[in-house]
């Protein structure tokens, strides 16, 4: 029983971070229709930068900000440099786009960074809490917080203020958000930055837990996307639900059957839900526009 | 109307004037065709890198070259002609190394090993490809991403069958001995590296034929509108199952070949930066064509032999090629090049 527990508190952790990365992953697709496979690299340079501030002595309230601000500016010229150049290219030339541009922050961050490994103190202590019969990080807190208050965040700024509006206007239709005096340029900016930021602040918030490398940015993006697609593609509610049940799956994978397939669980997920049930849980029937 | 059935009477005239235009088509047509002369172009490209290489290095990397221009012509089956991308197709060039690897180790003959572990790729290609087809492009890349994931892990993981991270020695046949049967001595780079090229040339001339065929032209109406497509009565999902699994039968070609030319293969041959590798192989080239893959693959393997700096910033060099490519010639070296010549000459 105790041990079970621990399966679900281990795997509600992992699930916030996934659950933060699908939420920035939708918050481009709805704005852009993106899928953007850099999603992933937000995450680790989140991470990276954190670690190479605090090993560099900076106290870790300042060097969590700056990461995201890192992050996010790397959102933005992301949008500017790579995406907008070619925002008429067909779906297939985003795709590669998006795809170097990960592979391209990768070789980046190894230049800036290094190849190591890294990780840094939680930000309460690494004294483990004791709930029932199973242990539970401070870190986790902070991960799980972290990862409502984005949630929270974002639904309130879509929803009530005026930029977030006009993201929304933009995404279900560029040209009318436009005519109706959007700035659609500045909405396309803004989703960027933010779900750019919000990767990133999953890196910092996950790296004491989960640790960091250059390398781990396709595998947060994997898994990030086998949240979306089981939430269904383009629902943050969704986003949410399937980052909690891909990190479920995955601790239940390492905790009753294999660990060294743990990260396995996630891309048969992955698999399933195309095959049955391709608009996921939460999601509307797929239409496509001609 | 049904399809195919000819058009009322009121369209003949023009009717007849299109076929006139047709007719003048095919008598203007070559003597030899496009497969052929593809297949004699390349054959004219080995036999030339086999007169001025000067040490079985360049017999080496030669036949790297060809090894990756074969897989890259399965890119530019998927990409170039359907317009989709997979980044697992590292997973079926490790399957078809693997096989070639391992089942020698239990009896069964090299060429055979090769020719199952081809046709595994070709099945998994087959049973994985066909639900997510049916869906928008995005997900064959996120599908695929998690495919040559699992591949890559399974081979890393089950030590006792594949050698795990280290690799595994590949036992079995050597080329030399097929040239020996015609009374030819050559050292085994060179053998293999006529092998490679020979092999990257029936490839190339498949994969050329295949584009001027009906169903290669169904693959291209798809590549411009699925929709269309459809309205013209393809079936759409079939035929990009078959351009899929006719890339992964290409990948899985290539990566026996590699086995067995390299003697020694390790997991990394399916893990995602081979995948990424590939697909930057055809889109720098132009995945348009089965040139554009050879100059991509021999840009992409020339490259790293020659710049030592290549290996320290090799993601940076990759995804950037991926990105500036998209943004300034979409279609790739190749293509942009034959662009500004055929503008110069006019």
């Amino acid at each position: 029983m105790s041990e079970l527990l621990q399966f679900l508190v281990s795997g509600i952790t992992v699930g916030a971070i996934y659950a933060a990365i699908a939420l920035g992953f939708t918050l481009i697709y709805n704005a852009s229709g993106v899928v953007n496979f850099a999603q992933g690299e937000f995450v680790v340079i989140g991470g990276m930068t954190a670690a190479a501030l605090i090993g560099a002595g900076v106290p870790v309230w300042i060097a969590a900000p700056l990461a995201v601000i890192a992050g996010m500016l790397v959102g933005v010229l992301l949008y500017r440099l790579a995406i907008r150049p070619a925002r008429e290219a067909p779906l297939v030339s985003l795709i590669i786009i998006t795809i170097g541009a990960s592979i391209f922050l990768r070789g980046a961050m190894q230049a800036v960074f290094d190849k190591q490994i890294h990780r840094y103190d939680g930000f309460s202590g690494d004294a483990p809490l004791r709930v029932g019969g199973a242990t539970i990080l401070p870190q986790s807190l902070w991960i799980i917080g972290g990862s409502i208050a984005v949630f929270a965040f974002l639904a309130w700024f879509l929803n009530r203020t005026r930029a977030g509006r006009g993201i929304r206007a933009t995404a279900s239709n560029r040209m009318a958000a436009a005519l109706v005096g959007i700035n659609t340029g500045r909405a396309m900016n803004l989703s960027f930055a933010l779900s750019a930021a919000i990767g990133a602040l999953a890196g910092v918030l996950a790296t004491p837990v989960t640790f960091t490398s250059y390398d781990v940015g396709v595998l947060m993006a994997l898994k990030g996307f086998s949240a979306t697609m089981l939430g269904g593609v383009g629902s943050p509610l969704g986003a949410l639900a399937g980052g909690l049940l891909i990190g479920l799956i995955e601790a239940m994978t390492a905790g009753y059957i294999s660990s060294d397939y743990k990260d396995a669980s996630a891309f048969v997920v992955i698999l399933l839900v195309l095959f049955l049930r391709p608009q996921g849980l939460f999601g509307a029937r797929i239409t496509e526009r001609v | 109307m049904m399809a195919g059935q000819r058009p009322t009477t009121s369209a003949a005239p023009a009717d007849t004037g299109r076929h006139a235009y047709l007719q003048n088509k095919v008598t203007r047509r070559r003597a030899i065709g496009p497969g052929l002369r593809t297949f004699l172009i390349f054959a004219v490209l080995v036999g030339l890198g086999a007169l001025i290489f000067p040490s079985s290095y360049f017999y080496r990397v030669g036949t790297l070259v060809w090894i990756n221009t074969l897989a890259v012509t399965g890119i530019v089956v998927l990409l170039g002609y359907v317009g989709l991308v997979s980044l697992g197709h590292a997973g079926f060039f490790a399957i078809g190394a693997y096989a070639t690897a391992i089942l020698p180790n239990y009896g069964v003959p090299s060429p055979l090993a090769m020719l199952s572990g081809v046709l595994l790729a070709g099945l998994l290609a087959l049973v994985v490809g066909r639900p997510i087809l049916k869906l928008s492009g995005y997900y064959l890349a996120i599908a695929t991403l998690g495919l040559g994931m699992l591949i890559w892990m399974v081979l890393s993981k089950e030590a006792w069958l594949t050698g795990g991270p280290d690799g595994m020695t590949v036992s079995g046949m050597n080329a030399r001995n097929l040239f020996k049967m015609v009374g030819l001595n050559l050292k085994s780079a060179e053998a293999w590296y006529w092998v490679a090229g020979f092999t990257a040339a029936i490839g190339a001339a498949i994969a050329v034929n295949l584009a001027g065929s009906p169903s290669g032209r169904s693959l291209r109406a798809i590549h411009d509108s699925d929709v269309a497509a459809r309205s013209l009565g393809i079936d759409v999902a079939r035929a990009k199952s078959r351009a899929f699994v006719i890339s992964a039968l290409y990948a899985a070609v290539a990566g026996g070949l590699l086995a067995l030319a390299n003697g020694y293969i390790t997991p990394e041959t399916g893990g995602f930066m081979h995948s990424v590798e590939m697909v930057t192989m055809a889109v720098l080239g132009g995945a348009t064509s089965v040139f554009g893959a050879l100059v991509g693959a021999l840009i992409l393997t020339a490259l790293p032999q020659v710049l030592t700096v290549f290996a320290d910033y090799e993601h940076m060099l990759l995804g950037g090629i991926m990105v500036v490519t998209m943004i300034a010639m979409r279609r790739g070296l190749v293509p942009f090049i034959a662009d500004l010549w055929t503008r110069r000459k006019s």
